[in-house]
């Protein structure tokens, strides 16, 4: 059956598999003088082992099926918004990608009407640069429009 | 004795000069904002906020920072007793009686019971800082590497052991931060290690962007789709002061909820969450009648507040005196008293006296700030909470974005704060706790480096942790506690952690 355990066990496990895989690449070292490789390979087997103790004890767990996600579409799409924030900020500068981030959040997902979404998206946009980047001095990316 | 009193009054000459003033102030008025705030804890409010301590000397920014944390703390007490929704998870437990007392029409008791426990609390447990932390950092000096591995190893294996729920997920949480912590340039050897050719993972990851991703994002995705939070309970001014009926049953369980939420504080784990959780449970064991609790039961309030409140400044007693964070919360602390330039351990109280116990007296002032500026101003909090939630979560979206992205300049820590977002929003659906992944990116780097020491002492002899008495000490206590979380595995039985834990989710579902 499966578990919300066994699901997250398997996860880690593979987690461990991969972290295992790719610690090739370095050197191990000796058991008295460890290299880069060994905290890492250790910890890699920590999770191999913790994640098969997990699907091999997590039975009594809660069924995957009973986990609800009814909130995925909107996850999905802060996390889409998020995305976009994180390739448009020093492309585009932190104004410009806020009022868009904002603007479709408010207005696309939400549904608020234009005026608040535009009042608003402007508002924080602008605000929270002047005063981070120009009250507080916390240099913020300007794009190439230096806006 | 004298000499501490000395130090104090050192501490109250920086404390109360009009700046740092200034700077405790807005701290706690920030930190009660974050905390009424359904969503954003103390974790993820003090890591927004870092950057905007950047322009300000250390003392400020801690001092400042600090009155966030409490802030914080106490805020969350505000939207649990009048919309019985905890602003942060150690308020759990305030909920019950608190919003119970709120529907008799005794609200403004209730938040006046929690800011007067919060008040009691945080000051004596301050008082017992004060006298704790210099003798232990002094114990800290004969610590060599064999003696941080074992303690940093301990502190782990106690979060495990005293968070909610299995050991073996929080084990496996912990081992999960730690291999995150091992990302970056290996300190004894210069490799890169993980990074990909991601010149800005060299420094390794961030606490920031981690502790924003797991507490912060992922709480907005998993609540923003969900129906808007129920209507508020509007207390009035003039019904703030308790009768004195609910002062006499309150004062005792202010009493024991600072005691042990001190002493819980400094164990390593949750600490303001499990106090609170523990204090209820003896109030209800103790009470006369135990019937009333769940019905608006005054020592359900104020046990746990008390304890919350105690634990927030216990946890800060092996954070400066040792330099080892006892829980998330300190993790992040701790990392931004380094960005100040400011390591805190056995020489900071030496080497920066001012800074340590300016520190000190700025907490006994932030405490009295909340005190005196809560009460009148509940109804400015309160209307914090009427704005809907789909304009609130972009605000703190971009707040985020902005803060993660400050520490560093950097796009990497805000695609980092991404991705620990949606793991920390799958962790959440399937139950895992994510603060031993906060404190295991923390730790690694620090594990690792007094691992290697020890061995470069001993010639590669790993006896090196046995034949040290206190490595050798809290080694065997961390293995007790390995043998502790089996038992009720052999034994088939539910432990206190298990019971915890569904006493937790009992009351989530309720």
């Amino acid at each position: 059956m499966l578990t919300t355990d066994r699901v997250g066990g398997v996860a880690l496990a593979l987690i461990g598999l991969f972290v295992l895989f790719e610690s090739r690449k370095l050197p191990l070292g000796t058991l008295q003088n460890p290299g880069p490789a060994a905290m890492p390979v250790v910890l890699a087997v920590l999770l191999l082992g913790f994640g098969a103790a997990l699907v091999a004890l997590g039975a009594g767990a809660a069924r995957l099926a009973a986990v609800g996600w009814s909130e995925w579409r909107h996850a999905v799409a802060i996390f889409g918004v998020c995305a976009f924030a994180a390739l448009a900020l020093e492309r585009l500068g932190y104004r410009v990608t806020m009022v868009a981030a904002l603007a479709f959040l408010v207005g696309g997902v939400e549904r608020r009407g234009v005026v608040f979404t535009l009042v608003f998206a402007l508002a924080l946009a602008l605000g929270t640069f002047f005063v981070f980047d120009t009250v507080l001095r916390v240099p913020l990316p300007r794009g190439p429009l230096r806006f | 004795m004298l000499e501490t009193l000395a130090n104090l009054g050192l501490g109250f000459s920086v404390a109360l000069s009009p700046p740092v003033l200034l700077y405790a102030f807005i701290g706690t008025v920030v930190g009660t904002l974050v905390g009424v705030l359904p969503g954003v804890g103390p974790l993820a409010g003090i890591s927004l906020l870092l950057p905007a301590t950047y322009g300000l000397d250390a003392t400020r920014a801690i001092v400042m920072l600090a009155g966030i944390y409490y802030g914080a703390m106490y805020g969350g007490s505000t939207t649990s007793i009048l919309m019985r929704i905890p602003g942060e998870a150690a308020s759990v437990m305030t909920c019950i009686d608190g919003y119970a007392m709120a529907r008799k029409g005794r609200a403004g008791a209730a938040l006046a019971i929690a800011a007067v426990g919060s008040y009691v609390a945080g000051t004596a447990s301050i008082v017992a800082l004060m006298f704790l932390a210099p003798p232990l950092a002094g114990l800290a000096l004969r610590f060599g590497p064999p003696e941080y591995f074992a303690l940093l190893l301990l502190g782990l294996l106690v979060l495990a052991y005293m968070s909610g729920g299995s050991m073996l997920r929080a084990l496996a949480m912990a081992a999960l931060g730690l291999l995150f912590g091992m990302v970056g340039i290996d300190q004894m050897s210069g490799y890169f290690r993980f990074a990909y050719g991601v010149v800005e993972l060299g420094d390794g990851i961030g606490i920031v962007p981690v502790a924003v991703g797991l507490f912060g994002l992922a709480e907005i995705l998993a609540t923003a789709g969900q129906p808007t939070p129920p209507a508020v309970i509007k207390p009035r001014l003039r019904e703030l002061l308790p009768s004195r009926r609910e002062w006499g049953e309150s004062a005792a369980p202010i009493g024991r909820g600072t005691v042990l939420g001190f002493l819980i504080g400094v164990i390593p784990g949750s600490a303001h969450i499990i106090s609170s959780f523990v204090s209820y449970a003896i109030e209800r064991k103790l009470s006369k009648r135990p019937e009333e609790f769940g019905k608006g039961a005054v020592a359900g309030v104020a046990g746990p507040e008390s304890a919350n409140n105690s634990a927030t400044s216990g946890a800060f007693v092996p954070m400066l005196a040792l330099g080892v964070p006892s829980g998330p919360i300190p993790a992040v602390m701790l990392a931004a008293m380094m960005v100040h330039g400011v390591s805190p351990g056995p020489f900071l109280i030496k080497q920066q006296p001012e800074l340590f116990w300016g520190f000190i007296a700025s907490m006994y002032v932030g405490n009295l700030v909340l005190l005196i500026l809560n009460l009148p101003l509940v109804g400015l909090f309160v209307n914090l909470l009427r704005v809907p939630y789909p304009i609130l979560y972009p605000s703190i979206l971009v707040f985020s974005v902005l803060g993660v992205y400050a520490v560093n300049g950097s796009v990497v820590d805000v695609w980092i704060m991404l991705l620990m977002g949606a793991l920390g929003y799958v962790l959440r659906k399937l139950d895992f706790e994510t603060a031993p992944i906060v404190l295991g990116v923390v730790l690694a780097p620090m594990i690792e480096m007094a691992l290697r020491q020890s061995l470069a002492m001993s010639d590669g002899r790993y006896a090196i942790f046995v034949t040290r008495p206190i490595a050798a000490t809290l080694l065997a206590v961390g293995a007790v506690l390995l043998l502790l979380s089996l038992k009720p595995l052999v034994m088939h039985t539910l432990d206190w952690r298990a019971r915890l834990a569904l006493a937790a989710k009992r009351e989530e579902h309720s």
